[in-house]
């Protein structure tokens, strides 16, 4: 692998993130102006490309959702792993690492569906099961990566007179931070998911013209919501993937 | 951190509802407090809260854990039997519409007697069958409860009791979901894997693209499939005679697999790679025929790896196949967005509550398998 990021092969790799983001944005602009070809596949259709919100509007909210809780997720489950290893926090760290393995066990679905009787319809449900599901993961990943800090490296930053801020902030969270990048990248990816489905609890997303599709029978709607949302997705991937290859 | 559990424990007890009552199954209710109640009822869960509290403050961590052990059992039973008792003496004959649900004085407590099992049996170094055995020791009684009606006037009870028929028939088709796709996924995947091992150069592009499906949300997946799947139908009817459909559980599985194919793919090759050269040599040197290598060299000790790669699979698949209730595959997701579209949040539940079991207790037995799996490796 290190090795071949060297080569000038790497850096053509990063075209299809380029292509990708275009043929994303063009989805997102001129699904408008597609009403003739869903019309042609799908002929007994009225409306043939979903009106309600536009595309822009979808992907912003949907945008909006998934940032929003990945943020909050990045801030709970990175200042928590931080808490619990250190001394004071040691105390917690059997029963939050148990927690953060078993919490992934449960179905995004699930948890979306048990945020409803707390927070009722729309989009702060969605939210806060976006929050909890994805908080779980980036503290995994933030725990792993602390704990692959070499004891070395943190004995001789000691050495050094470093002070136990210093030591995390100059050596330990730098050393962990491909882990929590690999547990950001994950966790956003699950928030583009699950996004999606909320739109089943009143969210407005790009699952809308999905759901909405396919309660009124309307595939053309389904296709719509699908592409977009799946190019969205890959973009994101691949621009965690680039964003990876350029810190290592 | 036992104190922590029993504070916010007793806080929701004070201030949370425990019961909600509400004239009908759609109307929303009233929270009723357990001291308004009971009081009688409130003190019994009050009690091991207050164990906990106590409890932090003493140092021998052995006797500790033991003894939160039988606080939380004490914490997780007072809630039961409350509830049970409370919606039992509130449910009365004429009133067959009345609905009384869990609020979060029921939850919030209930939740700290897991975390305290979590933490009191981590502390306890429990290995992994004697935390399952707990388990299932401490449902025991819960099953028994259940199975007399104890539970019969709470409304989940009820909406449970209302779908019994169609209950069995979603966690059949739920579990035949994930199973038919595991086992599709499984015959797919071997091929990839040897294929991808006999040509390095293969690798990054299987990976590349398996790894292109896995960032594509669910419920896209499945509706990109029903069109293709719904024109392929349409002109050759013949697949309709076979099960095969636009809708409903052929794009449900065909989505399944494809997830499924990358954790399977990567952790097959990653366990075979990890079979020593010297092994195989020494296999062959045995005079073990290629066949018999692959099933009785390769197949043993890449098969912890390849068991990890199933239980990741399994349990995502779980969700995924509640997701497909949306495209008519059945499960048990169709109570939850039956109940989502309804308003009634304890239908969620009978969804809801099922599918969680099923993917802890599949994770559960992934786990016990993989240990086996290691011993004998």
């Amino acid at each position: 692998m290190e090795a071949e990021a060297q080569s000038p092969g790497a850096r053509a790799a990063h075209w299809p993130f380029f292509l990708l983001l275009t043929v994303f944005l063009a989805a997102v602009f001129l699904m408008p102006s597609t009403a003739p070809l869903f019309h042609w596949l799908f002929p007994d259709l009225l409306r043939p490309v979903y009106t309600r919100a536009s595309f822009f509007e979808l992907t912003v909210a949907h945008c909006e959702l998934v940032f929003a809780s990945t943020a909050v997720a990045a801030f709970i489950g990175i200042g928590t792993a931080l808490y619990v290893t250190r001394q004071s926090g040691k105390e917690f760290l059997p029963l939050v690492s148990a927690l953060a393995a078993i919490g992934q066990t449960f179905p995004p679905v699930a948890v979306l569906a048990l945020a409803i009787p707390l927070l009722g319809y729309g989009a702060a449900p969605t939210l806060v099961a976006l929050v909890l599901y994805s908080t779980l993961p980036i503290l995994e990943a933030t725990i792993a990566g602390l704990y692959a800090v070499p004891g070395s490296a943190r004995d001789a930053a000691l050495g050094l007179g470093f002070s136990p801020a210093g030591l995390l902030w100059r050596i330990e969270l730098p050393l962990a931070a491909p882990f929590i990048f690999a547990g950001l990248r994950n966790a956003t990816i699950i928030n583009i998911g699950t996004a999606t489905i909320g739109s089943s609890v009143g969210a407005l997303s790009l699952g809308s013209p999905i759901l909405e599709g396919l309660s009124a029978s309307n595939p053309a709607y389904v296709i719509e919501g699908a592409i977009v949302v799946s190019l969205l997705a890959v973009v994101v991937d691949r621009a965690f993937e680039t964003l990876e290859q350029a810190l290592n | 951190m036992l104190l922590v559990l029993g504070i916010a424990g007793g806080l929701t007890l004070v201030f949370g509802g425990f019961l909600d009552m509400s004239p009908n199954r759609l109307a929303s209710g009233i929270a009723l407090t357990a001291f308004s109640l009971s009081p009688t009822a409130c003190a019994a869960i009050a009690a091991p809260l207050a164990a906990f509290i106590l409890l932090a403050f003493v140092s021998n961590e052995k006797a500790r854990s033991i003894a939160t052990l039988l606080a939380a059992a004490l914490l997780l039973y007072a809630c039961l039997a409350t509830a049970g008792l409370l919606a039992k003496h509130l449910a009365s004959p004429d009133k067959p519409a009345l609905r009384l649900s869990l609020g979060s004085a029921f939850w919030i407590p209930l939740a700290c007697a897991l975390f305290a099992f979590l933490d009191a049996m981590q502390r306890l170094q429990f290995g992994l069958v004697a935390r399952v055995g707990f388990f299932a020791l401490l449902c025991l009684p819960f099953a028994f409860m259940a199975y007399v009606g104890f539970f019969d006037a709470l409304s989940l009870a009820k909406e449970f009791e209302n779908h019994q028929a169609v209950f069995v028939q979603a966690l059949v088709d739920h579990v035949l979901l994930v199973v038919l796709s595991l086992a599709i996924a499984l015959l797919v995947a071997i091929p990839i894997i040897f294929a991808v091992r006999q040509k390095s150069g293969l690798q990054n592009l299987v990976y590349a693209s398996l790894g292109v499906i896995q960032a594509v949300p669910s419920i896209a997946l499945f509706g990109l499939l029903i069109a293709p799947l719904s024109a392929l139908v349409l002109h050759v009817p013949a697949l309709a005679q076979f099960g095969i459909g636009g809708t409903g559980r052929t794009p449900a599985i065909i989505a399944l697999v494809l997830y499924a194919l990358l954790p399977l793919v990567r952790n097959g090759v990653t366990g075979l790679d990890a079979v020593s050269p010297d092994v195989r040599d020494a296999a062959k040197g045995l005079g073990f025929t290629a066949g018999e290598r692959a099933l009785k060299v390769d197949l043993p000790l890449a098969l912890p790896a390849l068991l990890s790669g199933m239980r990741v699979v399994t349990v995502q698949a779980i969700g995924l196949a509640a997701v497909a209730a949306l495209i008519g595959a059945g499960g048990l997701g169709t109570f939850v967005f039956q109940g989502i579209g309804q308003y009634a949040l304890n239908l969620v539940l009978v969804g809801a509550i099922p599918i969680i079991l099923l993917a802890l207790g599949t994770d559960l037995g992934f786990q016990l398998l993989l240990s086996v799996a290691r011993g004998q490796a």
